[in-house]
């Protein structure tokens, strides 16, 4: 096997021994060279995130302040907003769009999209993905279903409305919402295009991992990351296309008059025709994406979790074994777990059960992972860049929200916590907010290595600080309103007297939420301005030990001048010493992937 | 004019935040500017990091103190009590687990803060450690797989003992309805494509069924305190969800599909009222309407506590007012409320 790698790669070499004469056009625009899609990706994605992040304000603004006028809300939401008080309909297209966005175009393609593209190749020692021209493509297909995503905001009834979840008959039905008209539609092709998007990138990842790496680069010394975004991209495979079904024959349903997802309504004073189907069908195969999509969201965030920890704390990562293993037991797990989001559809009460015994099993490896992290920060020498706070960070949120996964996991307890502000609370920390401090862990890791260029220190302290204290602030309250009753998706809770002396826990949420959005332009403003004014960065910044910090600053496609390095040991031999305390490699506390074994060194732990 | 000046005020903010940022990088000229943490850096939020332990921690402090009281009241169920002691023994073993790991993670973060020279630990793996750390959650969450699935299977077992009463709850972009049994305890076939609006049967009651005409909608949901409610559930147009939040009870309304669902109510109304913590949300939250009509402003007028049925799945614009009453009573007020509701064949026949 390794020999017909090597012999592959050398083919490669030979092939980029001379350098394309490229054009704006294949450089800037439509490139193949995965470092360059890598950007692409990221920076389409911030600009959703942007987006996605502002309709929250919005909908916040409105939570804290119900029915009151905000000229912030006849700014953007004209119509929508007559004098300047959110419109109900409004409102639920802001929760739906804003879900829909951070789940799938930031935290799907920004996340894994940008992570994947870029150090796939880099870090498993190749010239780039197996296929350049379906990962350009790839890149494409997301740009237009992002095109498509938001233009559905600018159509005259109103984007999709349905909630992210598009539970049929309300997203079937255009008389049962205004949004449910084109905007679904629109909606729904543009997710058609993004799972295309998403299945091509997935599978040239998984080509890549397999057969393009490197010599002596051996699964068991794969970086963490690679592992991660390996494992992401199966699951993707095995799962999108399940909801490109249910999103086919929603589309049937509703154009073209089928009963998949239909019985029995009577809606604005008529029955409709539709006989036999089944919402609760529309609900398994949704969510037999919908969960393992969380993994899909989480897993790369662990991955550079797990890089960028262990390259901080100048320590390898605790338990490899033990976090690959983690990896692979929660990308099986998640795939059986739907229907823990299902425990009151009316399914049949045993299925439940079974899904809670497996949901809660699932817990068991995330335990392990989250000890592991924590056993790695032990007696090291920990050195707090941004991208290493934003990692602790990340396994503080994970912490905090899977916790809590344990009540809503249970049939039992979910009764009553069902579809309130806790299970709003949960996700938003377990996978919204841990997934996006892996994201910016990432950014700060990595950004020497895409932009070549230093991000400035200090903004991204400033970032982290405010983000990780506004993070908590508005989601631990949050607990205590879903708990309290309070049902999500309601426009505002003034209906219910109950719920009148929550108001102010709404206010205290929301001023963190404003304070954490405007934390938000510290990053961009950092991002952009270090991409054109940033510090020259050097080879190796973080004294890191992986292949991509052996590549030049200087981006080309083939990523190396002359041989790809050869890989000797694992990722994580930072401080390692000989008997009597000194290091390998004397006056240096790493030693990098593609260094040989010293005389008499003992390859340890894989 | 207010335009004018929200702009003005960020543009000079904006120039504020430059300036200072400026002097900032000014006054940083002579240490190195390499944008890698250095010992200050990581002295500065190693100590940061211990704060943040102790902000968790005081959120969470603040949080309990100020907010328990905002939980909901007592279970007003059979099966509540046990939901919510489950509830309570979760959330202790989720207590003590946040405080330890936060604690760790923080402490460590603080403790092992990066100085030139200082040597990491190359420490790998031990199997026994994840041994320990594998097997401790396995055997803590087999106990709540347990206790939860026993709870899970007798509440959600619907059956016909104890004569339970059959209650139908019926869901519609925005409203709910209520259809009892009757005399013969016994619901009449109904499908959507029944509904006659013109003759009322907004159900869609099978006007030929024997067993519906005795039927009784009401768009109150009145029980009997300490007898065992059979819930069936039915929707018209889109999904809804029948939430119950005092009875900890809550189950999806499926159009084209009966759900069911069943408990017992064991508080009624009144002496919910009189339950001290009750008194106390009511006293709190008529203080803050009262400040509201002071103000001219809506939903001012005085609250009295009833338990009450939300729509929890979103279902459209007016999702957030989707409710119905609930009261619980003794079993002479209910009987004495039931005989004042027409049944079904009486409103029917007042239609011809």
């Amino acid at each position: 096997m390794s020999a017909i790698v090597q012999e592959h790669t050398e083919d490669h070499a030979h092939d980029h021994g001379h350098h394309h004469k490229e054009t704006f056009i294949t450089k800037y625009i439509f490139s193949q060279d995965h470092k360059m899609i890598a950007k692409q990706y990221l920076i389409t994605g911030l600009i959703m995130g942007f987006i996605g992040i502002g309709m929250s304000l919005l909908f916040r603004m409105q939570l804290a302040f119900p029915g009151e006028s905000f000229l912030l809300f006849e700014w953007f939401l004209g119509d929508w907003a007559p004098d300047g008080v959110m419109d109900a309909d409004i409102y639920l297209a802001l929760v739906t769009i804003h879900g829909t966005i951070m789940v799938f175009f930031v935290l799907t393609a920004g996340l894994s999209g940008t992570f994947s593209n870029l150090l796939i190749p880099l870090q498993i020692g190749a010239r780039d993905m197996a296929s350049g021209f379906l990962n350009m493509i790839s890149y494409w297909l997301f740009f237009i279903s992002s095109v498509i995503m938001v233009s559905s905001i600018f159509i005259e009834a109103g984007p999709a409305a349905a909630g992210w979840t598009i539970y049929p008959p309300l997203s079937a039905l255009p008389m049962a919402q205004p949004g449910s008209g084109l905007g679904m539609t629109l909606w729904l092709v543009s997710m058609a295009v993004f799972i295309a998007s998403s299945l091509m990138g997935s599978l040239n990842y998984i080509v890549t991992v397999i057969n393009l790496r490197t010599k002596g680069m051996s699964m068991t010394r794969l970086p963490l990351t690679i592992w991660a975004f390996f494992v992401t991209a199966i699951i993707g495979v095995i799962s999108f296309p399940v909801l490109l079904s249910a999103a086919l024959l929603l589309i049937m349903d509703r154009s073209f008059g089928t009963s998949f997802f239909l019985s029995d309504i009577f809606i604005q004073g008529e029955v409709l025709h539709y006989q036999g189907g089944s919402p609760v069908l529309f609900e398994h195969l949704f969510w037999f994406l919908g969960h393992p999509e969380v993994y899909i969201v989480l897993l790369p965030a662990l991955g550079i979790t797990s890089e960028v920890m262990s390259t901080n704390a100048r320590k390898p990562i605790f338990g490899y074994r033990a976090m690959v293993a983690s990896i692979l037991a929660i990308a099986f797990l998640s795939t059986i777990v739907w229907g823990h989001h299902m425990f009151i559809s009316g399914m049949n009460p045993f299925l439940g059960s079974v899904f809670t015994f497996t949901t809660l099993l699932i817990a068991i490896p995330s335990a392990v992972k989250a000890f592991n992290y924590i056993t790695t920060l032990w007696k090291g020498n920990l050195q707090l860049n941004p991208a290493m706070l934003f990692s602790i960070g990340l396994v503080s949120t994970f912490i905090t929200g899977g916790l809590t996964g344990i009540i809503l996991g249970d049939s039992t307890l979910d009764i009553n916590v069902h579809d309130t502000y806790f299970v709003v609370a949960h996700f938003h920390l377990v996978m919204g907010i841990s997934a996006l401090y892996g994201l910016f862990a990432g950014v700060y890791h990595w950004f020497p290595k895409m932009f070549g260029k230093m991000m400035n220190k200090n903004l991204g302290y400033v970032h982290f600080w405010v983000t990780a204290v506004c993070a908590y602030g508005v989601f631990f309250p949050m607990h205590f309103v879903g708990m309290a009753g309070v049902p999500r998706r309601y426009y505002e809770n003034t209906a219910f007297p109950m719920f009148d002396e929550l108001t102010d826990v709404q206010v205290l949420m929301t001023v963190f939420a404003l304070i954490a959005g405007a934390a938000q332009l510290v990053f961009a403003y950092n991002f952009v301005h270090s991409i054109f004014y940033g510090r020259p960065a050097e080879q190796n910044p973080w004294k890191s030990n992986t292949l991509e910090w052996t590549a030049p600053v200087k981006h080309f496609h083939g990523n190396w001048e002359g041989e790809i390095p050869e890989v000797h040991r694992w990722a994580y031999d930072y401080s390692k010493t000989w008997d009597n305390g000194d290091y390998i490699i004397p006056g240096q506390d790493y030693v990098p992937q593609h260094i040989p074994l010293q005389e008499n060194e003992e390859e340890l732990q894989h | 004019m207010t335009i004018v000046l929200t702009i003005a005020v960020l543009v000079l903010v904006a120039i504020a935040i430059w300036q200072m940022t400026k002097i900032f990088e000014l006054s940083q000229i002579k240490t190195d500017n390499s944008q890698i943490a250095n010992d200050k850096d990581n002295k500065y939020n190693g100590y940061l990091l211990f704060g943040f332990l102790i902000f968790i921690y005081g959120i969470t402090i603040f949080s309990f103190a100020k907010y328990s009281k905002f939980l909901l009241p007592e279970a007003a169920s059979e099966h509540g009590g046990e939901y919510d002691l489950l509830m309570y023994i979760s959330f202790v073993i989720i207590f003590i687990v946040q405080t330890i790991t936060q604690a760790l993670l923080h402490y460590f973060g603080y403790k092992y803060r990066g100085e030139k020279g200082k040597k990491a630990l190359f420490y790998a793996d031990n199997d026994k450690l994840e041994f320990i750390w594998t097997i401790i959650p396995v055997v803590v969450l087999a106990g709540l797989i347990l206790w939860g699935l026993y709870t899970w299977t007798n509440i959600m077992d619907v059956n016909d003992e104890d004569d339970p009463l059959i209650v139908e709850l019926y869901a519609q972009q925005f409203n709910w309805t209520a259809r009892y049994g009757g005399e013969d305890n016994e619901l009449g076939m109904a499908n959507v494509r029944m509904i006659d609006i013109n003759k009322a049967n907004v159900l869609g009651l099978d006007e030929s069924d024997p067993y519906a005409s005795d039927d009784i909608i009401t768009k109150e949901l009145h029980l009997p305190v300490g007898r065992k409610v059979n819930f069936r559930f039915r929707s018209q147009d889109v999904l809804h969800s029948a939430y119950m939040p005092h009875f900890r009870a809550q189950m999806n309304c499926v159009p084209g599909m009966i759900t069911e669902f069943s408990f017992t109510p064991t508080i009624t109304t009144e002496e919910m009222r009189q339950n001290p913590e009750v008194i106390e949300k009511v006293k709190r939250t008529n203080k803050i309407r009262a400040e509201r009509a002071a103000l001219g402003q809506p939903n001012g007028d005085p609250w009295e506590f009833d338990y009450v049925l939300l729509c929890n799945k979103i279902c459209g614009k007016s999702h957030y007012n989707m409710q119905m009453k609930i009261i619980v009573e003794t079993e002479e007020e209910y009987q004495k409320w039931l005989e004042e509701q027409q049944t079904f064949g009486q409103t029917m026949a007042s239609m011809n």
